[in-house]
């Protein structure tokens, strides 16, 4: 067989796909993008190797070969050109679904989101539009080089216009994405690698969207309140079940989207919990959880028990890879965030 | 103005090549070729970049290395780039240059602290002007047209080389520094070394250029394409483009056409977009052989250099492997230390967290001892 028709083969769908069927994030990935594909001819896929190679952690396997080249775009290398490209296609009625192969290499995309799509709606008082995606792997935990484990999801959340996103489980990844790419306006979709493939989960390839601007609360509890998103999800699912052994009862929340915040989910539950504390993995200084922090401050003073606490990176570049974990929170770091907050008396 | 139907301008871009495939000589070779030693350490340089990219991967495979990109097949490229430079010239590289490195006096174990998670990598203890590594593509151009108004201001008759890939010349970057280095003349020269892909994209689908090396044209300085698997083109090229540049007469653009023989990185399966025959006919091509037959053919060069050769740098890489895994991490607090001047005492809290962070650590490390 020729590498073109192996490569075919081997991408190729099986036939009759399970009803459901256990998942990763990754695999969810690509179920989401091929459904939208599938029920909507305007949704188009482009960025670098996301064709004949599938993308470099194999999000888009398989959808060159079955949506055809004019449907899934190898680009040339360039960023800029990818997020500018999305801007124009979708102000022409096209559903672009940009792929940047890593958070690290947006930065040259960021004047087309900041100064183009976050704003045509706006601009042309709603004649344009800008329906369009922009997915990106992000996050560290699994020894990449340089510039491959960054976590600047907050430079995009202080761009009025537009929505990020980003889901902590195969299920949540497949629902988000499907609304992301069926919202009219632009949506940054930053996907934590570090757990692309870390669990499956069943999932029933249904269609079935899940809401943006929205939190998702895994975990109900009454002592404390835990926020967060991403690959420090599964971190904070295990600081709950090991606080939960010590008898202390975890709200888990799963913010999702990053911004808009959906503030009132969390207020609630700060104002039933009194103790709030937010995990993320970057720099602390100006991250989303300062934006959350804020909001709970201005909405729930006299329910707070202790002060709002953040376990977050710090305030230096992502270290290369022998010191990333010095970097990562981690369960330990959030348990014992955790138990601060419980023994908390003023002082 | 120009009359209807006149020609405006007219391009061409010259081929170099100097050895045939097989290392014989296509005509008289240029006078720089028989400096005494050239090609005989030009040849080394190429055999232990090959030894060491093969000590890395090797490393990467058990788990003992990260990603890692090798520069197979390509090592004619950075090794006429380190013989045509001078020491206190400077190298922006891209990050597939080790060969060019070693001879600027880069350790080896400090091109496998780079890529095995270590900032150290970076500390050049020889060539302390180079730039480090640099993995966004292509904004090593816009940089090393940056150092190149440095030394034009500060130190004339030196020159900057820069390298990037063949998927690079497609960004911005590429064209904005090509740009500017056109209009200030200053005293860049770029090495393009097109092996053919960007990960899985073929050089055709990168651009509808006829050559990478035209795109020079349009930035107003000389642009060639040459053999970038004969050293001994490739150094005539750089030779007469850093001369030029020393004289204050501007930047040069040279394609240096090659193949990537190995996968894009080891996180790559090069096997899911090309084909085994397209492999195997670059394979023909490939530059260490090629020199080699040439020194051979010349008689400076026989079976027991080689076999001494060969063992050489297996220890050479060993023993760089050696030092590399034997050097303990940086301490946690490194992060802190080179971010700023000084790092800002209202960050000091900061270091207070990670003390607390360690502390927790090697409590848990020892709970899981017991
Ligand atoms: C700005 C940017 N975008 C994407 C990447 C991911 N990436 C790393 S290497 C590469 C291909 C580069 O191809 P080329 O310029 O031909 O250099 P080669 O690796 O072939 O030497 C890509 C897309 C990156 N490092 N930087
Ligand atoms: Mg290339």
């Amino acid at each position: 067989m020729n590498t073109e028709a192996r490569i075919q083969s081997e991408n190729a769908t099986p036939a009759a796909a399970p009803a459901e069927a256990p998942r990763t994030m990754v695999e969810a990935i690509n179920l989401a993008l091929a459904r939208a594909m599938q029920d909507d001819d305007d949704v188009v896929l482009l960025g670098e190797d996301v064709g004949v190679n599938g993308g470099v952690f194999r999000a888009t396997a398989g959808l060159r070969q079955r949506f055809g080249l004019q449907r899934v775009m190898d680009t040339p290398l360039a960023e800029s050109m990818i997020a500018g490209l999305s801007v124009g296609m979708a102000t022409q009625g096209l559903k672009p679904v940009a792929e940047i192969q890593f958070m690290g290499f947006v930065y040259a995309a960021m004047e087309h989101l900041i100064s183009h799509a976050a704003r045509m709606r706006n601009r042309s008082r709603g004649r344009l539009h800008c329906p369009m995606v922009l997915r990106a792997p992000y996050g560290g935990g699994i020894h990449a080089p340089e510039h491959h484990s960054e976590s600047t999801e907050a430079l995009f959340a202080h761009t009025p216009g537009l929505r990020v996103v980003i889901p902590s489980s195969p299920r949540r990844a497949y629902g988000l994405l499907l609304s992301a790419i069926a919202d009219p306006d632009p949506v940054i979709f930053l996907e934590p690698k570090r757990i692309y493939r870390a669990v499956r989960h069943p999932l029933v390839d249904d269609g079935q969207a899940l809401p943006l601007d929205v939190c998702f609360t895994l975990r109900q509890g009454e002592d404390l309140t835990l926020l967060s998103w991403g690959a420090m999800i599964p971190e904070c699912q295990r600081a709950a079940a090991r606080l939960a052994d010590g008898g202390i009862s975890v709200e888990l929340i799963d913010v999702a989207s990053i911004s808009p915040l959906d503030m009132d989910t969390m207020i609630q539950s700060v104002r039933k919990t009194g103790r709030c504390l937010i995990v993320h993995e970057a720099a602390r200084s100006c991250g989303v959880g300062a934006e959350i922090a804020a909001g709970i401050g201005e909405h729930c003073l006299l329910n707070l028990l202790a002060p709002v606490r953040r376990v977050c990176g710090f305030d230096v570049p992502m270290p290369y890879f022998q010191n990333e974990n010095n970097y990562l929170p981690n369960t330990s770091d959030v348990v014992a965030a955790a138990m601060e907050l419980m023994s908390y008396n003023g002082e | 103005m120009a009359e209807q139907g006149t020609t405006n301008r007219q391009f061409s871009i010259e081929y170099r090549q100097y050895l045939d495939v097989q290392g014989k000589p296509l005509g008289p070779l240029p006078p720089d070729s028989s400096e005494s030693d050239l090609l005989l350490n030009a040849y080394r340089n190429m055999v232990l970049t090959r030894a060491l990219d093969k000590k890395a991967v090797a490393l990467q495979r058990t788990g003992q290395m990260g990603t890692y990109a090798a520069a197979l097949g390509q090592e004619a490229i950075g090794t006429a780039i380190g013989y045509a430079m001078e020491a206190d010239d400077v190298f922006v590289p891209a990050y597939r240059d080790q060969a060019a490195q070693i001879i600027r006096g880069v350790k080896l174990e400090e091109i496998l602290a780079f890529w095995g998670g270590s900032e150290r990598g970076s500390d050049f203890q020889g060539p302390r002007r180079d730039l480090p590594n640099c993995i966004p593509v292509a904004t090593q151009i816009s940089h090393a047209a940056g150092v190149a108004t440095a030394l034009k201001l500060r130190h004339p008759g030196q020159v900057v080389v820069a390298s990037c890939g063949d998927g690079a010349t497609s960004r911005g970057d590429f064209y904005e520094g090509l740009n500017v280095a056109g209009v200030w003349q200053l005293p860049l020269i770029l090495v393009i070394n097109n092996n053919q892909w960007a990960i899985s994209v073929r050089r055709q689908y990168q651009t509808a250029s006829a050559s990478l090396a035209q795109k020079a044209i349009a930035a107003g300085i000389p642009g060639i394409q040459v053999d970038g698997n004969d050293f001994i083109a490739l150094h005539d090229a750089l030779t007469v483009a850093l001369k030029r540049a020393r004289k204050g007469k501007g930047a040069t653009l040279i394609e240096a056409v090659s193949y990537r023989l190995c996968d894009h990185t080891t996180a790559d399966d090069a096997t899911r977009y090309r084909s085994a025959d397209e492999l195997n006919e670059a394979w023909t091509r490939e530059p260490v052989k090629r020199l080699q037959s040439c020194l051979h053919d010349n008689q400076l060069w026989d079976a027991g250099q080689e076999q001494a050769l060969q063992a050489s740098c297996r220890q050479q890489v060993d023993q760089a492997a050696q030092d590399f895994l034997s050097r303990e991490p940086e301490a946690a607090h490194s992060m802190f230390r080179y971010l700023y001047a000084e790092w800002p005492a209202s960050y000091a809290y900061q270091e207070q967290l990670l003390e607390e962070k360690l502390a927790r650590q090697s409590q848990e490390g020892q709970q899981h001892e017991h």
